[in-house]
């Protein structure tokens, strides 16, 4: 039983990352039509402002320490930050504890602008382009832009701690009256999950409520028509792509404390989120997000040690497994609309 | 000639020409010359240029007539590869009857796949193929270890002895064609250059005009036509009461024997194989070539596999020692300024250069570089005829949208 | 027709025949020419560096190609000379090898066998490189070192930690200095009792393929040997990245001791998962929860940050060694770079002059003198104490370090304390050991090539 719960609390917080990168996808896919393969790129882009602020604020500079030496014999220095200096050591420590959470809001407007940049300089001219072309240069950026990170920041992960606050885990079991120890979570990790909700119901409302949202989903739905009526849908095409670069970036940045980025962050969780939006089917977000935690849940549940002892391997293969039985059985995913994406 | 049209046939001729006199073409500068840094004519370049050509003429009759987008076609070339191993391990040595392993192999297993991934079209048949091919490479790296070798892979040991071959005790076997090493090399010093003949490379360019001159007879024929009409409507195929299904499933197949024959060839010249071959990187690098080289076509895919493979060997060779050589002659400052800008691209960035180049194509060449190619050719022969242009693009066959 | 397999280029570029343009087509025989693959006739000698230059390994690829070139630097008698003037033998004059300059090419291996195999190719067919080494990871090792079997070079691994390149996957071609998960275990077993107790119980996560296979193995053993229990062994993906799922049930399972057989960014995340789910101030059967890392690198230590702090694992050298090899290497490595060497840049300067000493001694560059050469060849005085490379697997028996991670470092380098040299009888074990691939397991026979 604890086992279960255990793994339940575990896929929906997977689920929510992968629903998260999901949406920022689907949302291009839905309004823009656009494959971006670069959109694992914008969720790495989003980890680095963690670490690009995390630096910013460390930065330092170098102070002699007296009776001390470094390897090689010569006198040590020691590098003080400079936020030391200007706020005193202690709010300084907390300041740059607490780098991750400040990152938020240096991250949206960062990937807000690159979104925007991106479609205007790019996607903009791709818009009635083939899938293949879209998928080669949108692929070709995402090399570009790795490949830039790994210059800058070299190919090893990088540690960017949650704050101390967040430390340690909650424990579920004695909240509920099971044994102690037996259900543990992580705070950052129900932070993110609950980060995650937050905005992913932020976009829902967005697009639900407001007319710019109205708009959009007119667009979505046909683009023609909604142009001819006066509208320019380009324009909110455009802002569009650069909330999903920000859902994508913030969805990164939370994820830092996580697992220590690194420049292939984005790569990695690429094709996993095609898997996820395609599921969960094409133009539809309640289906990524749907989506984004069954897979979640479910691969949680496959890498227990008891299934695995069944199934060896199953862990391997559980997501693709999942994705082609519920292709077969539901032609277009989840909750996908006719018409999308299937030529 | 050979059931071909004329430009079908100087088509086939040009590629023949080029294939056979490869190491000269592919060896310009000599060998003491600090550009010497880019001939490409050794054995082993020389023999993945042509078995990624195989790879991407396939994938290119799928993708290019169909429409239909594999994203895991390296699996069909990952199980060719792994079959034609086992065949070497426990048959014979000869490389004819690994290679034909490979392509059976391919073809079972791209039956199963193509019957189950073709019930669906567009992203949805993407991600289905994309499915196959990351949980056979999952599974080929863990829990199959015992047949694939997993992470190591397999190669040939000394321990192993196939059944038709008569290895001396701790002799390690070798990929051979009735007695002829795949290694064996005839090379020929002309002034400051050395041209190697590759008994392994023409092996493999012979079956890569065998599958081009195949490919161009499947473009000409009706089942091609058919094959356009699928990627065009598939609707009105329906209404005519056509099923589309034998026809894109036919296409599958015969493109993951294209695969599983490169599958089987890259063990022949190379015997090892590893799971990372299957991985979906592969099966992207695939689909890369042949829309950088130009999808659609006929020679297209053959110069996008070439181009990326020249990347990969070349450019991430230069180290900032060979750049220091070549730029000895400018004076310090300069020198290292013009490193300092040259250093990011290659040896180990040579993956932004990489980068970089698939942006520039598909920006400024939407037909790849087959465009490329008429676009020059076009600005030589502009005294030519008006009408020759349009014959050029008609023997081209349209681009893949 | 001629055969020649592997053909000596390079030898053009030295005894190439001035006046280009209109000679006649010579035709070379290499059985004539050469004795060996890419036999040296100039005044040079080209060695292969073949390191992962893209992908996740990439930084270790940038150390092992900087110790590199600082080898090639001392070999041909520039610098300070480094472990040269420690180690015990003194064939090397600093006059390059056999008095040839030591000239070098360099690949990348993607850490893909595939690309690591063409990468090798070109250095072997193009540049004629006479010996390559280097590498990331164990698949590229076994891989490499197979083409170097076959196509007659030596091939001197770079850091490979899995028991097969010098165990059911050994040649007779291809030597290993860095150790292996068997010495990783052996090596761990008494600090882990001596700090731990013997009665505890262990829960393995393994990465689920051959180089967790053979760590796994090598830990359960010398653990169980010593009284721990294993509670369980969960595969994990190598593409995982997130090991929440795999880490939550730990304390479930009644264990008080989680052993994560992972190497780079698989290690890097499922340690910090570790932490985070708070798994070390939770208290266990009376006992502190305790972690274990079999295989430590401080480029991994500085990627899992402060979560290594107090954790326990075993490495092939650090550069806080004070014996005099270690320190002499840091100096140098140190005054040319900025920061001290990793152990992936250990173990390569190391094999890099480790191969040029032997063909000092041999005489030659043929790959079987240059492998008799080394067989059971026993030096001091790089950094691992007294070392063999033993003969009957082509593996280097050396002092095998346990570590700890630093509670107070001082530095970013800083990040590992040394805390007990495990002697080398403790880690000795024969050549047919069945975590070696047992009696089958054989180096076949040496390979010249040509």
């Amino acid at each position: 039983m604890e086992a279960i719960i255990l793994q339940i609390l575990n896929g929906l917080d997977k689920g929510s990352a992968y629903a998260l990168i999901a949406l920022g996808l689907t949302l291009i896919f839905g309004t823009l039509g656009v494959v971006n393969f670069a959109h694992g790129a914008l969720f790495m882009i989003g980890a680095f402002c963690a670490v690009t602020l995390s630096r910013l604020i460390s930065l330092s500079h170098e102070v002699a320490v007296e009776g001390k030496v470094d390897f090689l014999g010569n006198p040590a220095t020691e590098s003080v930050p400079y936020i030391y200096d200007w706020f005193g050591r202690a709010t300084g420590d907390a300041i740059i504890d607490w780098a991750v959470p400040l990152s938020i809001l240096f991250a949206i407007p960062v990937m807000m602008l690159i979104g925007v940049i991106m479609e205007r300089g790019l996607i903009k001219h791709f818009y009635n382009r083939p899938h293949a072309d879209q998928i080669l240069v949108t692929f070709g950026l995402a090399i570009v832009l790795q490949e830039i990170i790994k210059y800058y920041y070299g190919a090893n992960p990088i540690p960017t701690p949650a704050p101390d606050a967040f430390r340690g885990s909650f424990d579920f079991g004695a909240a509920m009256g099971f044994d102690p120890n037996t259900i543990i979570y992580p705070y950052w990790r129900l932070v993110y999950f609950a980060f995650a909700a937050v905005i992913i119901g932020a976009v829902f409302a967005f697009l639900q409520f407001t007319t710019f949202g109205m708009v959009v989903r007119a667009g979505m739905a046909d683009r023609e028509t909604v142009g001819l009526l006066g509208i320019n849908i380009d324009r909110r095409f455009t802002i569009m792509f650069g909330l999903a670069a920000a859902v994508a970036g913030l969805a990164g940045v939370m994820y830092t404390p996580i697992n220590s980025p690194n420049y292939h962050m984005g790569m990695d969780f690429l094709v996993l989120s095609f898997v996820v939006v395609v599921v969960g089917g094409m133009g539809s977000l309640p289906g990524a997000v749907l989506a984004g935690f069954l897979l979640g849940i479910l691969e949680s549940f496959a890498s227990m040690g008891a299934v695995l002892e069944v199934l060896p391997g199953l862990n391997q293969i559980i997501i693709y497994l999942v994705a082609i039985i519920i292709l077969l059985t539901r032609p277009r995913g989840l909750m996908g609309r006719k018409g999308v994406m299937e030529d | 000639m050979l059931g071909l049209n004329k430009k079908d046939f100087r088509l086939l001729m040009i590629v023949l020409g080029l294939t056979m006199l490869a190491p000269f073409i592919l060896n310009p500068f000599p060998s003491s010359s600090g550009l010497a840094q880019f001939n490409a004519g050794y054995p082993d370049l020389m023999q993945r240029f042509v078995i990624f050509g195989i790879f991407a003429i396939g994938f290119n009759i799928l993708f290019g007539l169909t429409g239909y987008l594999s994203f895991g076609h390296a699996a069909f070339l990952g199980v060719g590869s792994y079959g034609a191993m086992w065949m070497m391990k426990l048959f014979s040595l000869n490389v004819i009857p690994a290679i034909i392993m490979g392509v059976i192999v391919a073809g079972i297993f791209a039956v199963a796949v193509g019957y189950v991934s073709l019930r669906r079209s567009g992203i949805y048949f993407s991600i289905l193929t994309l499915a196959f091919a990351q949980m056979s490479y999952a599974l080929a790296y863990s829990v199959l270890t015992p047949i694939t070798g997993g992470e190591t892979g397999l190669q040939i040991k000394s321990t192993d002895s196939p059944l038709l071959s008569n290895l001396a005790e701790g002799e390690i076997g070798r990929a051979n064609l009735f007695g002829m090493d795949m290694r064996a090399s005839y090379e020929m010093a002309v002034g400051d250059w050395l041209f190697t003949f590759n008994a392994g490379y023409y092996i493999a360019a012979v079956f890569m005009l065998i599958s081009f001159y195949l490919a161009i007879r499947i473009f000409r024929s009706p089942f091609g036509t058919m094959l356009r009409a699928v990627k065009s409507n598939q609707t009105r195929m329906y209404y005519t009461g056509l099923n589309a299904r034998p026809y894109t499933l036919a296409a599958f197949v015969i493109s993951g024997m294209y695969a599983g024959l490169a599958g089987g060839l890259l063990v022949a010249m190379d015997t090892q194989v590893g799971p990372e071959r299957m991985f979906w990187t592969a099966s992207g690098e695939v689909v890369l070539m042949t829309i950088l080289g130009g999808a659609g076509t006929l020679i297209g895919p053959v110069l996008g596999a070439g181009a990326i493979k020249y990347m990969e060997n070349i450019l991430s060779k230069i180290n900032k020692d060979i750049l220091h050589q070549w730029f000895a002659f400018l004076p310090d400052g300069l020198e290292d300024f013009i490193i300092t800008l040259v250093y990011p691209f290659i040896g180990k960035g040579w993956h932004l250069t990489l980068g970089l180049i698939f942006m520039a194509v598909v920006i400024f060449l939407p037909g790849g570089l087959v465009e490329g190619g008429q676009r020059i050719k076009r600005l030589f022969s502009r005294k030519k005829k008006p009408g020759d242009d349009e014959a050029d693009k008609a023997s081209q066959s349209t681009p893949a949208e | 027709m001629t055969k020649s397999n592997f053909t000596r280029r390079g030898l053009l570029k030295t005894s190439a025949i001035a006046g280009a343009g209109v000679a006649l087509p010579t035709i070379f025989t290499a059985q004539s020419a050469h004795a060996f693959t890419n036999e040296p006739t100039g005044s040079s000698v080209t060695l292969g560096f073949n390191v992962p230059q893209s992908g996740p390994y990439a930084d270790e690829g940038a150390d092992e190609l900087r110790a590199y070139e600082l080898a090639v630097e001392h070999l041909n008698g520039g610098g300070d000379g480094g472990m040269m003037n420690t180690f015990s033998s003194k064939a090397l004059q600093g006059n390059g090898i056999l008095g040839k300059e030591v000239k070098y090419v360099t690949g990348d291996t993607q850490t893909k066998s595939d690309a690591a195999r063409a990468s090798a190719k070109s250095m072997i067919e193009k540049d004629g490189a006479i010996m390559i080494t280097g590498g990331s990871s164990s698949g590229v090792a076994v891989a490499v070192q197979a083409l170097c079997q076959e196509a007659g070079v030596i091939f001197m691994a770079g850091l490979t930690h899995s028991n097969d390149t010098t165990g059911k996957d050994r040649k007779a071609n291809g030597f290993r200095h860095f150790f292996n998960s068997y010495m990783s275990g052996a090596a761990l077993a008494p600090v882990l009792a001596a700090n731990y107790g013997t009665d505890r119980k262990a829960y393995h996560l393994t990465a689920d393929y051959n180089w967790g296979y053979t760590t796994e193995e090598a830990v359960k053993a010398s653990t169980e040997a010593m009284g721990w229990e294993t509670v369980a062994a969960v595969k994990t993906p190598l593409t995982q990245t997130d090991f929440s799922s795999y880490i939550a049930p730990v304390l479930q399972s009644g264990a008080d001791t989680l052993v994560l057989n992972h190497y780079g960014g698989n290690m890097v995340n499922s340690l910090t998962n570790a932490v985070q789910f708070g798994l070390r101030d939770k208290q266990v059967n009376g006992k502190d929860f305790q972690i274990i890392v079999p295989l430590y690198s401080r480029l991994m230590a500085k990627g899992a940050g402060a979560n290594v702090k107090g954790i326990f694992g075993s490495t092939n050298w650090h550069w806080s060694l004070t014996d005099e090899g270690s320190q002499a290497f840091v100096k140098s490595f140190g005054t040319k770079y900025g920061f001290p060497p990793s152990q992936a840049a250990h173990t390569t300067y190391v094999q890099a002059l480790l191969y040029a000493d032997a063909v000092e001694r041999a005489g030659s560059f043929a790959p079987c003198a240059v492998a008799e050469a080394l067989e059971d060849f026993e030096f001091d005085g790089m950094g691992n104490g007294k070392t063999l490379y033993r003969g009957a697997d082509h593996q280097c028996f050396k002092d095998v370090l346990v570590v700890k991670g630093k509670e107070n470092p001082d530095s970013e380098f800083d990040l590992l304390e040394v805390v007990e040299v495990t002697p080398v009888d403790q880690v000795m074990y024969s050549p047919d050991h069945p975590q070696m691939g047992g009696a089958e397991a054989t180096l076949g026979t040496c390979n010249n090539g040509a």
